[in-house]
């Protein structure tokens, strides 16, 4: 087995990138994504990669699209105000079907916010990270080693799907250390090819363009159809999640990243006093684990969904659940982190309630 | 049977242009500027190694006009696009052909960037002081008192501002190797507007640096003019104020390359100019 | 101890609280036991304040964030000040008492003063106060063996800065004895 190393969630997302055979990188400062991009400008010299600190968020993401359109894996990194600027750039890349990586280590907002974890860009990560129909992946890992696993992953995705791919993390996770082991390196040699890339085409065929515009109607229309065929081809295989003390639970936490930790010592603590919680743990928060969820209405008489938000992931337990349960929120906001305890005294409340 | 001499082609389109109808209105300049373009591509015989990038414009369209491979850019972002193509290919000729407002208004701080990084990449600018596609809107190179529909009482430079001149703009920045402002209002001009795109991406394949282009153009449909009436007022009101001319070319001055004149300018600056007999260098 | 040992460690940015705080989590992770680190980020650590929050552990962390710790290693006023009322009744708590005039001492806590940063200064070892502090912390919890701190301490210290590594042990020494 490989060696177990103390990292940071930033430099575990840095690293895993590049073992995944990244070797471009465009972002621009802003806390707490900044290990993150220090990393890469100390290790992509060393390996024949590009970092490169853009002006702005804005041609940051442009970047990615033009590294991208031109057959790279390449990834950008953010927090909250930054991933705000960078949604024009998505658009485009779903517009034209063109992969990457995008990271969000949250911070609280709305506007400049604070500086602290958070988790309320959920709506804007699954709903609309820019303007246009269309949808991306993401991914939102609660441990260190879930962010090398995810990073590592999230490249083969975003290539096999076409399309970008974001973790949402948030400072705590990007912030903390913990042991991980790291997955081993890719040769970006060794690569699929992408026909589709402009390469320059050395006469060898016809001219490849990347390209969103469309100004015929019937032709964006099919273009659009064909594009959510793939997303329903996504949904079908890249559900992730995780579900921890679910089988004969009577209250299901439902909680993500960094709460979804705070949520499981909240789980250990209610079974200790003998209350059958269980936490349900989504990975991906696009496509949202539904089939894993609707499995535990089986024995769920009530869900608690717990985020560091004033309730955004809640509407899609409540969309899976169909009023069959009730389901109850707690968050926090602005940066502030739920603590175990009260998420306990919450769950208390639920199971006496259902206990009636 | 026909003479040779009869035979010989004497004119014909440039293998990087694709025979396709363009979507330009009569008399604009972007049909004769695509066209000086892929006959730079031809000559220098690198179609097959060009990337191009289209911006949001008149010309967005021209991912469907140029042979090479293309990419088309989000508003104003051609040059955060192509420096990142030419970072992932940096043997492919790459460049990027932009219109006013998106050079110069919402990408400026691509453009000036782009620049002063010294990306080895290719800018063709075309100035035609108007926004053409959306309908004739201000620009950031619309003159004062010009009038367009969002300045029908003429560009007031008390609240719209001034125009920016771009090639004098970019003409201090260290990363620039080649700048030059031409028209195509008459055959000698296309001449010499030609020899400097070329000349552009003789720059760029020899490494020295950012090239850019400045092309002072028309647009007659916009102007509310005739084709020839546009260049008349082109010549009497945009040339007093865009000068035509080389605004930079560190191989005319005497350097190899746009770096080595940044070391020159900068000769007063020890840590821009470590005693090379010292080991270790800048920190 | 129970299966769980929760730590804040606390000073002033450049006392070297992360890194104390680091030694301790490599500890735990040379013994194969599931540990977190986080550091306080952002504005504090410019010249101000510095904490993190370490947790060893033999289950999987919940929250990094550590907010009513088992431990507080504090090594100036402000920071005693600010994690004091916050250690669970029972716990511990190691404070350099060269740095800190105004001890307020509980009665629910065992508190141990340590003059660290005077003792790291008498013994030649400017600097190492917080890994004196460490060395205490080691003596009263036994957080892990000797021979794991000691490889703790050769894994934190970069290469560049090798010859301080005997010196961190004899930090710990100093620490043990305090």
């Amino acid at each position: 087995m490989a060696e177990k190393v103390l990292m940071k969630g930033n430099e575990a997302l840095a690293e895993s990138a590049l073992r995944a055979g990244c070797r471009f990188f465009f972002g621009y400062p802003i806390t707490p994504q900044t290990e993150l991009a220090a990393y890469m400008s100390k290790q992509m010299p060393k390996v024949g990669g590009t970092y490169l600190q853009a002006e702005s968020e804005v041609a940051a993401i442009n970047m990615v699209y033009g590294a991208s359109a031109a057959g790279a894996r390449v990834m950008t990194s953010s927090s909250s105000p930054g991933v705000s600027l960078k949604g024009e750039g998505i658009s485009y890349m779903a517009g034209a079907d063109l992969p990457g990586v995008i990271i969000n280590i949250q911070r609280g907002g709305p506007g400049l916010g604070s500086i602290q974890p958070s988790q309320s860009d959920y709506w804007q990560a699954t709903r609309a990270t820019g303007h246009g129909d269309f949808q991306i992946v993401v991914y939102a890992p609660s441990t260190v080693q879930e962010m090398a696993d995810v990073a590592f992953n999230a490249f083969d995705v975003a290539d096999r799907y076409r399309t970008p791919v974001m973790i949402l993390g948030d400072g705590l996770l990007g912030q903390m250390m913990e042991p991980v082991v790291l997955p081993d390196p890719v040769d970006p040699a060794d690569l699929p090819a992408k026909p589709w890339a402009t390469t320059g085409h050395k006469h060898a065929r016809p001219h490849n363009v990347a390209n969103s515009l469309y100004l015929t109607a019937e032709d964006l229309e099919r273009l659009n159809f064909e594009r959510y065929e793939r997303y329903e081809q996504i949904k079908a295989t890249e559900q992730r999640f995780e579900e921890y003390l679910c089988d004969d639970a009577d209250i299901v936490v439902v909680a993500f990243g960094a709460s979804a930790r705070v949520a499981r010592s909240a789980v250990n603590a209610a079974r200790e006093k003998g209350i059958r919680a269980g936490l349900f743990r989504p990975v991906t928060l696009w496509p949202f684990p539904v089939d894993g969820l609707r499995a535990t209405l089986g024995t769920a008489r009530a869900y608690l969904d717990v985020e560091m938000n004033m309730g955004q992931m809640v509407d899609d337990v409540r969309l899976v659940v169909e009023g069959r349960a009730p389901v109850e929120f707690l968050g926090r906001a602005g940066g502030m982190i739920p603590t175990p305890e009260e998420v306990l005294a919450r769950i208390e409340e639920i199971n006496e309630r259902i206990g009636e | 049977m026909a003479n040779d001499a009869e035979a010989k082609v004497v004119f014909e389109r440039p293998h990087a242009l694709l025979p396709v109808v363009t979507n330009y209105c009569p008399g604009c300049t972007h049909g004769i500027v695509e066209r000086l373009v892929a006959e730079c591509l031809d000559e220098l015989d690198v179609e097959g190694d060009a990337i191009g990038v289209a911006p949001v414009g008149c010309s967005v369209m021209a991912y469907d006009f140029f042979g090479c491979d293309m990419i088309e850019a989000a508003h104003g972002r051609a040059p955060a696009v192509a420096t990142a193509v030419k970072r992932v290919h940096p043997d492919a000729v790459v460049f990027a052909y932009q219109g006013d407002g998106d050079l110069a208004s919402i990408g400026m701080a691509e453009t000036i960037h782009t620049a002063t990084r010294g990306e080895n990449i290719t800018v063709i600018f075309i100035n035609n002081a108007i926004y053409g596609m959306t309908g004739g809107q201000m620009a950031p190179t619309s003159l004062p008192n010009q009038v367009t529909q969002t300045s029908p009482y003429g560009r007031d430079v008390a609240t719209a501002g001034y125009p920016v001149r771009v090639a004098e703009l970019l003409s201090s920045l260290d990363g620039v190797a080649y700048l030059e402002r031409v028209c195509v209002d008459s055959p000698k001009n296309v001449r010499k507007a030609k020899k400097a795109i070329k000349k552009a991406f003789e720059t760029q394949v020899a490494g020295r640096g950012y090239s850019l282009v400045e092309v002072v153009s028309t647009c007659p449909t916009n102007w509310g003019l005739t084709p020839q009436e546009a260049f008349a007022w082109m010549r009497e009101n945009m040339l007093p104020y865009y000068p035509l001319g080389v605004y930079k070319d560190v191989v005319a001055d005497g350097y190899a390359d746009a770096a080595e004149a940044a070391r020159a300018r900068a000769a007063a600056c020890p840590l821009v100019n470590p005693d090379a007999s010292e080991e270790g260098g800048a920190r | 101890m129970s299966a769980e040992l929760r730590i804040v460690l606390a000073g002033f940015g450049g006392q070297g609280v992360l890194f104390a705080g680091k030694v301790a989590a490599y500890a735990g992770l040379i013994d194969d036991r599931e540990v977190s680190w986080l550091p306080s980020y952002g504005p504090e650590m410019r010249g101000g304040t510095a904490n993190c929050s370490v947790t060893l552990s033999d289950e999987p962390i919940g929250s990094p964030l550590v907010t009513t710790p088992d431990v507080l290693v504090a090594l100036n006023q402000p920071s005693y000040d600010k994690f004091v009322d916050e250690v669970r009744p029972g716990g511990v708590i190691v404070a350099d008492t060269s740095m800190i005039a105004d001890m307020r001492v509980r009665d629910d806590v065992e508190t141990f003063g340590v003059p660290a940063t005077k003792m790291a200064e008498e013994a030649g070892l400017k600097g190492l106060a917080n890994i004196v502090l460490l060395g205490k912390l080691f003596a009263v919890t036994g957080f892990c063996s000797r021979e794991t701190l000691d490889a703790a301490i050769e894994k934190c210290v970069p290469p560049r800065k090798a010859a301080l590594i005997e010196k961190n042990k004899q930090a710990v020494d100093l620490g043990m004895g305090a």
